[in-house]
Parts: C-alpha cells; structure tokens; sequence
C-alpha cells in the first residue's frame, strides 16, 4: 500500500475540518493578531519614552513573533490530535492499516501549514503596521525558526502523548505549556537576569538559544553559530524523545485496552 | 488457502479478571460466524484484539496467513469493521468520512468507489450532511458503507444492526450475506439478536466468561442441547454456563 495515503488521509480529514468550520479557522490568525498588536504598541511606546538607540521593534515584537511562531506549531500539532480526541476517534483510526509514524508525520505537516500561515500573517502585520523586518536577523532568522519549529513539534508530539495516557481531561495541561516554559525561554531577558537555578534549566531548552542570539545581532554582534548547533541538537533530542515516549504511550494504550475505552466513552 | 481468520490460544486477562481465556477458532472464506455470549462474555474484547487496538497477553492472530502482530498494517489493511460504538465522526460529512477512510485503507479509485457505497446504501441524499446530525439508523449505515470501502477480506461486525428498525436490519443482512458470497468474505458478527443470527450466521460461537463453551450450526444448535430456540440455548448459557460445560463435555 502507498506509505502516503494514509498520511494524505490525516490532511484532508483536517482540511475538511477548517473549511467547514470558520471557528477552527479563526484561531489560527486572531490570537496571533492580537499579540502582535499589543506588544507593536507597547514597543512604539516604549520607543517613544525610552533613551535613544534602544531596538525594541526588533528585540521585543520580534520575540513576541518568534514565541507565538513556536506556540502555534505546538498547538497545531496538538490540535490536529485533539480533534480525533473530540470526535471520539480513536477506534476508527487506530484500526485502520495506519502506522504511528504516519500518524504522527500528519499531525506534523498540519502544524506546518497552520503554523507558516500563522507566520506569514504575523510578518506582514509587524512589517507594515510596525516597521519590524525580519531580514534585520539576517540569514539567523531561518536558523532560529527551524529550532522553534523542532522544538514546537516535540512539545507537541509530547502533549498528545499526555492526552491520550491521561485521558481526555488532560487537555487543559498541554494548553498552557508554552506559557509556562517562557519564563525559562528567556523570550524577553537575557538568560543572566535569571537566578542560577533557572539559568540552569534556561539552557536544557532550545529556545533560549534562539533568544539570546536574536538579542544578539539586535544588538550589532553575532551569533555563535556553535550556540545555535546546541539550540538545534537539544530540540532534535526533545523530538526523538516526544516520538519514543508517544510510542510508549500507544503501546500502553494497546495493551490496557486504553484505545477501544476512549471510543467506548460514546456509550456513556 | 488459508483461513480468513484464524486465532489460536488467545488469552487476555485486565489485572485478575481473565476477559478472553484461551479460545481458538477459525473463519473461512465466505463464512458468516456469530460470536455469541452474555455481556462481559469477552467479545468485544476478541473483536478488539482482530483490530489491532487491542493487545492479547498471549495466543496468534492470523488474518489470511498475515501474522497481525508481526505485519499489523499489512493485516488491517484486509480488514475492517462496524461497531455500534464506533460511530465516524459526527463533525465530518458522510462523503468526507469515506474519502477520509477511504484514503487510511489505501483505496484505488476511490470517487467510484465512495459513488457505488453511497447508493449501495441508500446514502446519496445525505452525501453532504454532517454524520453527527444523521439518525442512529443512517449513521449505522454509513459505518457499514465503511466498513466496506476496502472490500475487507475480513470484516468485523459488532451489533451492527442494533439501532436499526427490522425493515432496515433485514436489508442490512442481506446486504452482507451478499457481499460475503460475492466476494469470498469472511465475517464475524456479534448480536444478542438470535432471530438475526439464525437467519444471517453459518455457524455460532457461545462464548462465557472468555472461553467457547458450544460451537456448531445455529439452526441445528437448540435441538442438540435439547432447547427450542436459540435465545432459550443462549439464556442457558448465560444463566449457568457450568452446566452447559459439562453437558457438552
């Protein structure tokens, strides 16, 4: 059978979704739209009261955007997952010729369409309303958006694997996670400003690499390209890691029966 | 040829209640076999383990010589299934779920193929309404036209026709009698209708406290155990098992 079918069936299944329901559309720009409008007022304001020579454009909305960029790749893959939570899906999928690593490779490439126009919309309103360029990173910029889309995925992968061990109600743990994360993330702040102990766990995620070497260049200098390696490799150990602990979590499922109990949870 | 499906020595236990303990059958081609048995009796829990979603603590599934732990999407992709708790999603349209499903199951020329199911089962006025909105019955119909897209060697009934009004539920066996005959499928059906299993099964399975207590032809199977009926054989089997046992043996 061709490997990419089923793995077209996860797409379409969602492209059908979105189409049909201007409500699951909505949340991929409004959220995103609104931050970039808030903090592109706070950083005109703050330009206008703050000593001369200060970037906030690029240093403050250009965290804001690279955040909500990894923010909206993790939720995209958690989304895609939650709505075969939602319909009650699970015995259907599950029982069908569909590998894990499909599977999970269409929960992928959704978070990857919903998440590039989420981006796409996040860059022409900073650009033209704000004046934020992101050529102003220079050729970093795609560096640091591969480790935001690697780390964003395995976030991802790990809160479906949560939702599908813990049962349905485990949702409302996977939402918040990037919030969470960010004061660790170093979004806004150098990773000094932390207490040791922060710093510490500041350097197990590959964000903070991101944030320091955009705060970097912001600031005329550059970016270790050796840094960044580490932003990446942690982010691909946090991927492999996000697939092992799903398939772990699949196979527990098999085994208690935990996968036809989702389903049955119809009946009741 | 081998077995359309063959299980041998299945065994599943959750914690200290042992739900299917140690049974062994087979389904040929062309061959409709009800799995019969009280509630708790271990049948959804053996259609489970044909389906990949659950796993046997111990025991083979073989579907058409394909050993389903071992080569699990090669296996599935013979197979399908209804069940009266599986519905499709309500979110999506009848057409949409099958092209959906239809794509899982690798299926070749699939607008042709969702077309014929839609009318097959009378499902072209609501090629466009969403599943959710559909009545039990309807929805039962578009779990069968599921179940069907990819001309299962194998094919799973759990109740199928428990929502369905007679008129309909004969049309559904009729349906799948057909389809079994035309196209050399195996079926296993569970029901707690022995009316419908009488009609529809060539052979039965009663199954208890996970374990086949009696096998054989469900016209013939009453009479042998010197009962009337098959509903008075099944309410045997359920009220004391024991003595079914070791009538049998």
């Amino acid at each position: 059978m061709n490997r990419w079918r089923p793995i077209a069936a996860i797409l379409l299944r969602h492209f059908y979704l979105v189409r049909g329901s201007p409500a699951r559309l909505l949340p991929m720009f409004a959220w995103v739209t609104v931050d970039i409008l808030l903090w592109g007022f706070i950083t005109r304001y703050l330009s206008a009261v703050a000593a001369p020579g200060l970037r906030f454009v690029p240093s403050l909305l250009g965290a804001v955007l690279l955040w909500d960029f990894f923010t909206r790749v993790m939720h995209g893959v958690a989304t895609a997952f939650f709505e075969d939570v939602w319909a009650r899906n699970f015995l259907n999928i599950f029982a069908a010729p569909l590998s894990i690593p499909q599977y999970l490779t269409g929960l992928v490439l959704i978070s990857v369409a919903t998440s590039l126009m989420a981006l796409a919309v996040m860059l022409v309103l900073a650009g033209l309303v704000f004046g934020l360029s992101v050529f102003a990173y220079g050729a970093m910029l795609a560096a640091f958006l591969l480790v935001l889309f690697l780390f964003g995925i395995a976030l991802g992968i790990i809160g479906c694997a949560l939702v599908l061990r813990l049962g349905p109600p485990a949702e409302w743990m996977v939402w918040p996670i990037p919030a969470i994360l960010s004061p660790f993330a170093a979004v806004f702040y150098p990773v000094s400003t932390l207490p040791r102990w922060m710093q510490a766990v500041s350097r197990l995620l590959p964000p903070s690499y991101v944030f320091e070497g955009m705060r970097a260049i912001v600031a005329g200098g550059t970016v270790s390209g050796g840094t960044l390696l580490i932003g990446a490799a942690l982010a691909l150990g946090c991927i492999l890691l996000a697939c092992w602990l799903f398939t772990r979590v699949y196979r527990h499922a098999v085994r208690s029966g935990l996968i036809a109990r989702y389903s049955a949870e119809t009946l009741s | 040829m081998p077995e359309t499906l063959s299980i041998r020595q299945l065994r599943k236990s959750y914690g200290n209640k042992t739900a299917v303990d140690g049974i062994s059958f087979d389904v040929g081609p062309n061959e409709i076999v009800g799995l019969l048995g009280p509630n708790g009796a271990g049948k959804t829990t053996t259609i489970n383990m044909v389906l990949g979603v659950l796993e046997p603590d111990s025991g083979a599934i073989h579907i058409e010589g394909i050993d389903l732990a071992a080569h699990r999407s090669l296996a599935l992709g013979r197979t399908n299934f209804a069940a009266v708790y599986a519905p499709l999603p309500g979110n999506l349209t009848v057409a949409q779920n099958l092209r959906v499903f239809g794509l899982l199951y690798g299926v070749r020329g699939l607008t042709e193929r969702v077309s014929a199911l839609l009318e097959q089962f009378d499902l072209e006025p609501f090629r466009d309404t969403k599943c959710g909105v559909l009545s039990s019955g309807e929805q039962t119909r578009v779990a069968l036209a599921k179940a069907m897209l990819n001309q299962p060697r194998l094919l799973l009934l759990d109740e199928p026709t428990a929502s369905l009004d007679p008129s309909a539920a004969r049309d559904v066996r009729a349906r799948i009698r057909r389809f079994a005959t035309e196209w050399g499928v195996g079926v296993l059906w569970t029901s707690h209708n022995m009316y419908e299993v009488q009609e529809v099964c060539d052979r039965v399975l009663f199954l208890s406290r996970g374990r086949i207590l009696l096998e054989g032809n469900p016209k013939t199977l009453p009479a042998e155990h010197g009962l009337q009926t098959l509903e008075d054989l099944f309410v045997a089997v359920a009220r004391e098992p024991l003595s079914v046992e070791q009538a049998r043996s």
